[in-house]
């Protein structure tokens, strides 16, 4: 909301200028977080009087005129003017020659094709005053002024642009301060200085409301309170100009003097009204009431509008005439013939308006006040302000009373503050008599309580409902500033991490160690996703929690995997030839389950690598293949501490190379996938390489990394170590060879390491030989090599048996 | 004798003018056996000391361990100098060009979202608190109604939401967790527990993300005060930015907090004169905060009159920003590897 300071200063004779006004009212919650100065750099500019408008004697210029203007300096000036509006009689800036302007124009006599111009008609724009200064017919040319300034007087003087707009920020709890008495009133507060609130004094008035008019609430439910009241033999014409002024630094724009008193004091009191033209309203009468199914209205914006029961409408005898807190209806509405008028001055459900306002996506400045909710005790007097003020500015002649619907009535509320209680929560001393001085400040009346005060909370305050809301009352007029900065004392707590987090770091650890840069990318996606993965129409991951109002497919579902974040992120990095890459993300994916309303949430581990890893230029190049993920793999577990890795081809992964993929075992279950991508998923991406990636589940990282580090006195005695080649069948998987040998191997075989395998001339076709590094050792004592023969002549034979190998000779 | 004592004389000036000729160690060593060994030429010019009187017995021996340890001496003297010599030529056939570049060792990069979560939870944890952890996927109670934002709650504009159903939707903020913990605790106490997680709003333009992150702190304990919050978040600043760094409270209104206020720490860059960073103020917004209000307590099932809390949550790009001058959020989520391995 934005108000002007010279309104605040006229309620409240501070000496602070605006900066420091802003600075001190932040510090207590109502942030300013803006200062607009009305003049920003005018010097020099006058009101003057065009007296006639000549075309230019260039036939070349058709847009230019030539005027004659009096700047109340005795001879009239000439000025070159291009504007569309100028005619004769009307009042303008003019920039004098030697002018300045804001934006550090300075103005000249100029030359204007053979015709000296002896300054410059000025434009809102070029002054740089609130549009809401000018009406409608300034827009597209040259700023009219009022009729009512004085000719030759300084425009910064005649529009009282000495001022400065305030632009709070205020936070939903503070929907008080919408008004500017209640700005004014913490300004009192903080100041200490008189507030004083504009008197309303209402005119003799005639007849009575009773007998012209009649209000029905139906509804009262969405109604609590509907005042109005009568104001007949108005004039329509403009407001004055201090009125104009400060609606101005509202940005809201003059449009007659009706109108722009109910806006005024919308501003004022935070009380929106309406005003209907009581003659066009059949029976004189207002009915309040749910509209029906199917009702339309026409809405003072032409727009016609389909309504529904929920929605509140304001009726005359026998039609809807506006909708209620929203907008107004085209029927009633005030034209230049009207003359009586009837005052809406109401409190609506704030919940209703808000739906009705979402609903119609219609949001006016009034119904943006009822959604946050108004003084509903506020609704007479700001009528009868209103009355005051059209019948001062727009010669009406009040109507006697008020028809007033008010189901209930305002229950006081009454808060208790105890003094020991805020200074504990705060954490500060104040002392008691501060804290009295402070509800004094605020206009709060109280009596005492034990330890306290009991305080009548005023009703315009519709945020203080319990004592806490009293003690940051307390906590800000004190100054946030004298907080003093302690720890918590009390019972000692433990700072520790789950398993999880632990397991997490450990992960994200060894992956680091590993080459492998970390990535965040977003758990919603496009869920076109699947499709690039090539899942099929069955797989269950496939079925995502869906969002319902997202900007666009991007964020349409909540991912199931975190593979398409990651290889997004490869496919990314190569097109700007990062082609090197390993990276990695944990993160969820989500799993809708039926008959639950909270999804099943999964946590991954997704790595990627792609490209090779060169040692510069005295190493070798490694390829980023298969085998070097599956050794990251291999190494992860291991710093896990996790046995039992085994790899399996009976499942592969559809976005995996059907050749080159396999799922991740631990002890026989499965944890993840490892392998190439897919070559269609590697295009379907764009990648211009080859990608290998593995997935594994968090949650079985977590549950299976549980073994302790258990120490092992290392052998003082040597081992015996053998290379062994063998000649198998090429399919034969050399896990299951590995194991075999494991099996046969016994307690003296400490490691089995395959160091070549050899396909071609010197094996038989169809044979591939694989060179093996064996190692035996025993504990408590040097091996015998009678005892190491034995050993892999039992390895030997068990391969012979279960697959047929031999020993290469 | 005499022509003993001429012997050891001769062999003496021979073996050392020998050794001192000598270009290898290995030489050296056999000369030494040549002339000292068991069977070298001085032992059998001994051997002959058999045939000489008893006085001139001890003189001769005499003299030949004088030589003896004299020619070991010229030995000692003589490896000594081979081995300096060896050594020196090792270490200039050794030279290398020092100026190639090192074998290159590859090592990875941590998310810089990740190292901020990382130093922050490290902080915690050295002033006792649990780390807490929650789904991004939410219930309106948790993330709402149970914060004291009751459905049309005009506050709840102020965080515009991806809803999944009616009822459940991509959490707003970290302060679901604040419920989720207290459910789980009540009625237990202390609490004092931070929760890092992704964030979502429905928002996406330069200065927002529609993904983000925050880390959620609660604590609740009898006395538990404003200052407590002041002094805690003080000492956090401090050890993020700089043991140089003050913080400010300004007013604000959170629907879960009352009092609530907005925390601002002094600008790093122009150290509090005002520059373009803190836009001339010397502060820069870095987190909300607040007391835990009564409503939430009660909700959760805590005595209000009993327990006092305080609770915040920090925004980890905006930290991230600041720490390490990065001025445009995008690049988090952009995860250019040029980007990453400068963290």
């Amino acid at each position: 909301m934005n108000v002007s300071y010279q309104w605040l200063k006229s309620l409240v004779p501070i000496e602070w200028s605006p900066e420091e006004l802003a600075d001190r009212l932040t510090f207590v919650g109502l942030s300013v977080e803006g200062i607009e100065y009305f003049n920003k750099g005018i010097r020099n500019v006058v009101v003057a009087e065009i007296k006639t408008v000549a075309n230019h004697p260039d036939p070349k210029h058709t847009k230019w005129h030539v005027c004659r203007v009096d700047a109340g300096r005795g001879e009239d000036l000439t000025i070159v003017c291009g504007a569309p509006n100028v005619r004769p009689g009307i009042k303008v800036p003019l920039a004098m020659v030697g002018a300045d302007l804001p934006g550090g124009f300075h103005i000249e006599a100029a030359d204007k094709a053979g015709v000296t111009s002896e300054g410059m008609l000025c434009s809102v724009t070029e002054l740089q005053i609130p549009e809401g200064l000018a009406t409608a017919e300034s827009d597209n040319g040259i700023f009219i002024l009022p009729d009512e300034l004085t000719v030759g007087e300084d425009i910064v003087t005649a529009l009282d642009l000495d001022d400065a707009v305030l632009e709070f920020e205020l936070t939903p709890n503070r929907a008080d301060c919408l008004s500017v008495i209640n700005v004014a009133r913490e300004v009192a507060a903080i100041s200490g200085k008189p507030l004083t609130v504009p008197e309303i004094r209402l005119p003799e008035a005639r007849e009575n409301i009773a007998d012209l008019a009649k209000v029905t609430v139906l509804d009262a439910d969405l109604c609590p309170r509907y005042t109005a009241k009568l104001v007949k033999d108005l004039k329509i014409g403009p407001s004055p100009l201090w009125m104009r002024h400060r609606l101005a630094a509202a940005g809201i724009r003059s449009i007659s003097n009706i109108v722009d008193i109910s806006n005024y004091v919308m501003l004022e009191m935070n009380q929106p009204s309406h005003t209907f033209d009581y003659d066009t309203l059949s029976g004189h009468e207002i009915v309040v009431r749910r509209a029906k199914e199917g009702e339309k209205i026409v809405t003072l914006d032409d727009q016609e509008r389909d309504l529904d029961t929920d929605m509140l409408l304001i009726c005359d005898g026998e039609k809807a005439v506006g909708v209620a807190g929203v907008m107004g209806g085209q029927n009633t509405e005030i034209t230049e013939n009207t003359k009586n008028i009837l005052i809406e001055s109401a409190y609506f459900y704030p919940k209703s308006i808000r739906l009705t306002s979402r609903k119609l996506g219609l949001a006016s400045e009034a119904a943006s006040r009822f959604e946050k909710g108004i003084d509903i005790e506020a609704a007479e007097r700001a009528s009868e302000r209103i009355c005051q003020l059209l019948c001062e500015y727009a010669g009406g002649t009040l109507v006697e009373g008020t028809l007033d619907s008010y189901e209930g009535s305002f229950e006081e509320r009454n808060v208790e503050l105890i003094f020991d209680h805020a200074r504990s929560l705060i954490g500060v001393d104040v002392s008691d008599d501060d804290m009295v001085a402070m509800m004094d400040s605020l206009g709060f009346a109280h009596a005492p309580a034990a330890g306290g005060v009991n305080v009548t909370v005023p009703h315009y305050r519709v945020d203080i409902e319990r004592e806490v809301d009293l003690i940051e009352e307390v906590a800000r007029l004190n100054g946030y500033d004298k907080i003093p900065a302690t720890l918590p004392k009390g019972q000692m707590t433990e700072g520790k991490k789950t398993k999880g987090q632990k397991v997490a770091d450990e992960v994200r650890n060894a992956m680091m160690a590993m080459g492998f840069d970390e990535v965040i990318t977003y758990t919603f996606m496009n869920k076109k996703h699947y499709d690039m993965l090539l899942l099929p129409e069955d797989d269950e991951r496939r079925d995502s929690v869906v969002i319902m109002n997202p900007f666009s497919d991007e964020q349409g579902v909540v991912r199931t995997l975190v593979l398409p974040g990651v290889v997004t992120v490869a496919a990314k990095n190569m097109s700007r030839r990062n082609l090197n890459l390993s990276l990695f993300e944990i993160a969820s994916g989500y799993f809708p389950v039926k008959g639950e309303k909270m999804p099943r949430e999964k946590s991954m581990l997704t790595a990627l690598v792609s490209g090779s890893f060169a040692k510069g230029w005295n190493g070798e190049t490694v390829e980023k293949d298969f085998y070097y993920m599956k050794g990251a793999l291999e190494q992860l577990l291991n710093s896990l501490r996790i046995d039992g890795l085994t790899v399996s081809a009976d499942h592969i992964e559809p976005f995996l190379h059907p050749g080159r993929g396999c799922d991740v075992l631990i002890n026989g279950e499965a944890v993840g996938y490892l392998g190439e991508l897919h070559p269609l998923v590697a295009a379907n991406y764009e990648l211009p390489q080859k990608a290998v990636v593995f997935e594994l589940d968090m949650d079985r990282l977590t549950a299976l990394a549980d073994k302790e580090i258990v120490y092992e006195a290392i052998s003082k005695f040597p081992a015996v170590e053998m290379d062994l080649a063998f000649v198998a069948d090429r399919e034969l998987a050399a896990a299951d060879i590995e194991k075999a040998i494991a099996a046969a191997g016994g307690d003296y075989l400490k490691k089995t390491e395959l160091f070549d395998i050899y396909e071609g001339d010197r094996v038989e076709a169809g044979k591939k030989s694989l060179a093996y590094n064996l190692i035996f050792r025993a504990k408590e004592r040097t091996l015998k090599a009678e005892e190491v023969n034995e050993v892999v002549e039992r390895i030997k034979s068990e391969l012979n048996e279960k697959f047929g190998i031999v020993l290469r000779s | 004798m005499e022509q003993m004592l001429e012997d050891l004389k001769r062999i003496e000036a021979e073996a050392k003018s020998r050794f001192e000729q000598v270009g290898k160690q290995e030489e050296l060593n056999e000369l030494r056996v040549k002339y000292l060994g068991k069977k070298g030429e001085l032992t059998a010019i001994l051997k002959g000391m058999g045939k000489l009187s008893g006085e001139d017995r001890p003189k001769v021996g005499q003299i030949a361990n004088e030589i003896r340890q004299s020619l070991e001496e010229v030995i000692s003297a003589k490896t000594k100098e081979l081995k300096e010599a060896a050594l020196k030529r090792q270490i200039e056939e050794e030279k290398i060009d020092i100026s190639l570049a090192g074998t290159k060792l590859e090592a990875g990069h941590i998310h810089p979202l990740t190292r901020i979560i990382d130093e922050i939870k490290e902080i915690f944890l050295g002033m006792g608190y649990e780390i807490g952890e929650g789904p991004e996927i939410e219930n309106d109670y948790n993330n709402f109604e149970g914060l004291n934002l009751p459905k049309d709650h005009p506050a709840r504009d102020m965080q515009d939401s991806f809803y999944i159903t009616e009822d459940t939707l991509l959490r707003t903020h970290t302060s679901p967790m604040q419920v989720r913990t207290m459910a789980a605790k009540v009625p237990e106490y202390p609490v004092k527990v931070i929760c890092p997680g992704r964030v979502f709003r429905r928002d996406d333009d330069a200065t927002h993300s529609p993904m983000f992150h925050q880390v959620e702190g609660l604590v609740i304990d009898e006395n538990i005060s404003m200052a407590d919050l002041k002094g805690t978040l003080l000492k956090v600043m401090k050890q993020l930015f700089g043991e140089d760094r003050e913080i400010r409270l300004r007013p604000s209104y959170f629907p879960f907090t009352e009092p609530s206020t907005e925390v601002d720490v002094s600008c790093g860059i122009c150290g509090g004169k005002g520059c373009r960073t803190c836009s001339d103020t010397g502060w820069l917004e870095i987190l909300g905060a607040g007391m835990v209000h009564p409503n939430v307590l009660e909700m959760a099932g805590y005595d209000s009159s009993k327990l006092q809390g305080f609770a915040f949550g920090l925004g980890v790009e905006r930290i991230a920003m600041l720490k390490y001058g990065i001025d445009d959020l995008r690049v988090f989520y952009d995860n250019d590897i040029r980007f990453l391995g400068e963290f």
